[in-house]
């Protein structure tokens, strides 16, 4: 039975991507260019070296934490669209962490991940606290929050004591100790290697095993499921919400402190929102919430962007990419009208 | 016209959803000025049956004719113009509208551009001097009680011009005093030669009204019978398919201490509306408090409050002797407060979980059932084997199965195994029966008497005056948010408590 659920699921899935990928084949079409030609590169651009590879899979670690933020708030039923902000607040927790604490880097690179996981946290709970408190929804406030991030974050990079001196819209590089770089033999190969996709994995399967396995976990899926059902069972929904709402900000957090202490070593000032955060709803969607699926939409969603990094070498616009994910969501949004059509032609039999 | 006339033989209907046969091979004939009631348990296929006659569903095979004519019915128009009305178990009104207005909605008659309220009215008005139905066609929904609703229901039905009448589980939310006012109706519409099919599970009202009845079984064509050749206990066998008893088994018993001790409690509802105006009751050890009442007396807010969900304004709840007036429902249950509630989807099980789970939805985090936060799965499979096996719980071997896949009659039968196991000092069951079929009834009456007998306080809350009268050891009457008559369970009177019920004194 659950089998199943799981395999129509998936099926639905690979389903809305082959379309994402006709449809932007469409559209590519329409601006007469060869999408033969745009899909090669985008093909060859992730597969045909191990280090491009590797260099996916540095672009997937953010997304996976991020996705695995969204997956989280899923199932208690809250939609965690301000992973965007946590993100953000994740990174600049870790990257001043990273750049004024001097200390080992035993003890820097978990220093910097907490301080990051607890920025996500804060950022997640205020909203948290103003849903079960005040009653304010929290997909307003999370969006709100995602800009109050974002001014923050370019503030505090142009504050002079943090900016990079002598010029770069940046803060000044990390120290040393605080890069979660991979061993020389990786980053001979890939320059910007990092641990940050093995904490991915081992953080998706800690979520999995969180939601599926502890008595926390039964109490998310219980309030997700049914909130009176789980009330009138004595779980209080509203520390649930607060619990998996800050779980959900930590995993958002350590994704900005990934992508900083693993491959930018400073944080930028930033033009307009980044949107790991919105691409992680995305991984999550793609995953079903799955938290180890979110490893593979992931690193699909990771591959995507550094395949499509190198499609302007082909003379193929890489806003394609974007197109194809954004057609992938809504099949899979859409897949669910496609479910009860298909199930209601099987209730209403043959006449 | 003869009454004889066949105006509906529905032959070999098979209905089959997927590989499910919902209806296998049944045969209904209703003449003209009958009553004929369709007596089944909870999906043998009534409501399906019905809805292939409304045009809800097509049938897979089988053919219906109407006053001896083929036809086919792919439509609720359809079966509306072959003068087929449907009267539903929920209502289907709008609140704010008057009885006019909601009885012309979907075929206002027009005159120029604007709704012709007047002449609709008129023929309402003699629809139901006809039928003796007495509705005031100015009155708003809202304002009138649920009987009159239903009749406003039957107006419409009559309005569109049906002339064979289903009325879907019509007297389910109805006093005593409207249920034998409703048969009134049912005769004088079957008197014009109107035709009503009843659907229904109650035995009772079957030997009140009906003429004939025929009975389905998992899907199955069993019988048709005159009901007047039947006894109740003949009808129920032919349902359930074996023998079924009625008499409750209670031995006598003595009560001991109070178990719980609600004083001047007061609540408003939702809408901010006064609904509990000082009620006082006490349940004691080893006996069954009845709360007898019509929906919306209180009744739900009382449960509320005794559960945790909703807090009283006014007044203290005790139990074994200690004030726990507003607890939460985590707090209250470890004090020995279990519950059957009334919504058991809503409230009672969390659908998507699996069988396993829901029973341990309290006990989640208590030994054995998990060890440092993480759930022992071996745990929570073995309890769930030895409950589904205890209390029969089908199909068997659902451990894993969604909550949501089993019958209503399975569904409760897995709260009733949690709560009577998670054995609380006291047992609220709020409606334990609503919906279920004679069989799965026996069932939970069968554990509630255990409990009583066990020596366990039980607040038996009912809207089914049978089943307080069955088995309360005492019986509280509700009307308007207090307590306005106690009677001993032994005789209770039912027309006494009717009328305490609407209101009146007794």
């Amino acid at each position: 039975m659950k089998q199943k659920i799981l395999q129509s699921n998936m099926l639905l899935t690979l389903i809305s991507i082959v379309i994402g990928f006709i449809f932007g084949a469409i559209l590519l079409l329409c601006i007469r260019i060869n999408p033969g030609v745009a899909y090669a590169k985008l093909f060859t651009g992730v597969f045909s070296q191990f280090k491009y590879i590797l260099y996916s899979a540095v672009y997937a670690s953010p997304l996976i934490f991020t996705g695995l933020s969204v997956a989280f708030s899923f199932k208690t039923g809250v939609f965690n669209i301000g992973a965007e902000g946590q993100f953000v607040v994740g990174s600049l927790a870790a990257c001043l962490i990273g750049i004024f604490v001097d200390v080992p880097a035993i003890l820097h690179v978990p220093l910097c991940l907490l301080a990051a996981m607890a920025a996500g946290v804060l950022w997640s709970a205020v909203v948290g606290y103003l849903k079960v408190a005040r009653g304010i929804n929290e997909v307003l406030s999370y969006i709100m929050f995602n800009w109050i991030a974002f001014y923050l974050s370019n503030y505090v990079v142009n504050i002079p004591a943090v900016h990079k001196e002598g010029g770069g819209e940046a803060t000044k590089d990390i120290l040393a100790s605080a890069k979660m770089t991979a061993p020389s033999f990786i980053t001979q190969i890939c320059s910007y290697a990092n641990w940050g996709f093995l904490l991915a994995i081992a953080c998706a399967f800690l979520v999995w095993f969180t939601i599926e396995k502890t008595t926390l976990g039964f109490q998310l899926r219980a309030v997700g499921h049914s909130r009176t059902a789980a009330e009138y069972a004595g779980i209080s929904s509203n520390r649930i919400f607060l619990t998996s709402m800050s779980i959900s900000g930590a995993l958002a957090g350590l994704g900005g402190a990934v992508q900083i202490l693993g491959m930018s070593g400073r944080l930028s000032q930033f033009a307009g929102q980044e949107g790991y955060g919105f691409q992680g709803i995305t991984v999550a969607l793609i995953a079903s919430s799955n938290p180890v699926g979110c490893i593979f939409s992931g690193l699909f969603y990771g591959a995507m962007k550094y395949g499509g990094s190198k499609l302007s070498i082909v003379g193929v616009p890489n806003e394609v990419v974007n197109i194809i994910m954004g057609t992938i969501i809504f099949f899979i949004a859409i897949s669910q009208v496609f479910r009860l059509l298909l199930n209601r032609k099987k209730k209403g039999g043959v006449a | 016209m003869d009454p004889k006339t066949e105006v509906i033989r529905m032959k070999d209907i098979v209905k089959k959803f997927g590989d499910f046969t919902a209806n296998d091979h049944i045969n209904l004939t209703v003449h003209q000025g009958e009553v004929h009631a369709i007596l089944g348990e909870n999906g043998a296929g009534k409501s399906t049956l019905m809805n292939v006659l409304y045009g809800m569903y097509p049938p897979t095979s089988g053919s219906i004719e109407v006053n001896g004519k083929e036809v086919v019915i792919d439509s609720p128009q359809k079966a509306i113009t072959l003068g087929i009305g449907m009267v539903h178990q929920h209502f289907m009104l709008v609140q704010p509208f008057t009885v006019t207005e909601n009885i012309v909605l979907g075929m206002e008659p027009l005159k120029g551009l604007s709704v012709d309220l007047k002449s609709a009215r008129e023929e309402i008005v003699k629809l139901s001097e006809k039928y003796n139905l007495m509705v005031d066609p100015d009155a708003k929904i809202e304002d009138i009680s649920v009987g009159m609703q239903q009749r406003v229901e039957i107006l419409k039905v009559l309005y569109r011009g049906a002339n064979i009448l289903i009325l879907d589980e019509p007297t389910a939310s109805l006093t005593p005093q409207e249920i034998a006012e409703l048969m009134e109706i049912i005769q004088h519409l079957t008197a014009d030669g109107k035709s009503v099919i009843l659907i229904t599970h109650k035995l009772k009202e079957i030997k009140m009204a009906a003429d004939n009845c025929t009975i389905i079984r998992r899907g199955k064509y069993i019988d048709t019978v005159r009901v007047g050749e039947k006894s109740e206990d003949d009808l129920a066998g032919m349902m359930v398919g074996r023998e079924v008893s009625f008499h409750v088994d209670k031995k006598k018993q003595q009560p001991t201490d109070t178990v719980l001790d609600v004083r001047d409690i007061t609540a408003k509802d939702y809408r901010g509306v006064d609904v509990l105006k000082g009620l006082s009751l006490t349940v004691r050890r080893g006996e069954i408090v009845g709360l007898a009442g019509v929906d919306g007396n209180g009744q739900s807010e009382l449960v509320s409050i005794l559960t945790g969900l909703q807090k009283a304004l006014s007044g203290t709840v005790t139990l074994n002797g200690e004030n726990v007036t507003n607890l939460s429902p985590g707090t209250l249950f470890e004090k020995g407060i279990t519950n059957i509630p009334e919504d058991r989807q809503k409230h009672g099980l969390v659908l998507p979980f699996t069988v396993s789970e829901n029973l341990i939805l309290q006990n989640f985090a208590k030994a054995p059932f998990s060890k440092n936060g993480v759930l022992q799965e071996g745990e929570i499979k073995k309890h769930a084997t030895e409950l589904i096996g205890r209390f029969d719980i089908r199909p068997s071997g659902c451990e894993e199965r969604p909550a949501g896949t089993l019958s209503g009659g399975n569904q409760q039968k897995v709260i009733i195994a949690r709560e009577v196991t998670n054995n609380g000092d006291l047992l609220i069951a709020f409606n334990p029966t609503r919906g279920l079929d004679v069989g799965a009834i026996e069932f939970v009456h069968r554990y509630l008497i255990e409990q009583r007998n066990k020596m366990c306080a039980i607040l038996l809350v009912s809207f089914e005056l049978d089943e307080i009268l069955s088995l309360s050891d005492r019986i509280n009457v509700i009307f308007d948010g207090r307590i306005v008559g106690e009677v001993d369970g032994e005789g209770a009177d039912e027309y006494e408590l009717g009328l305490m019920m609407a209101g009146g004194k007794a």
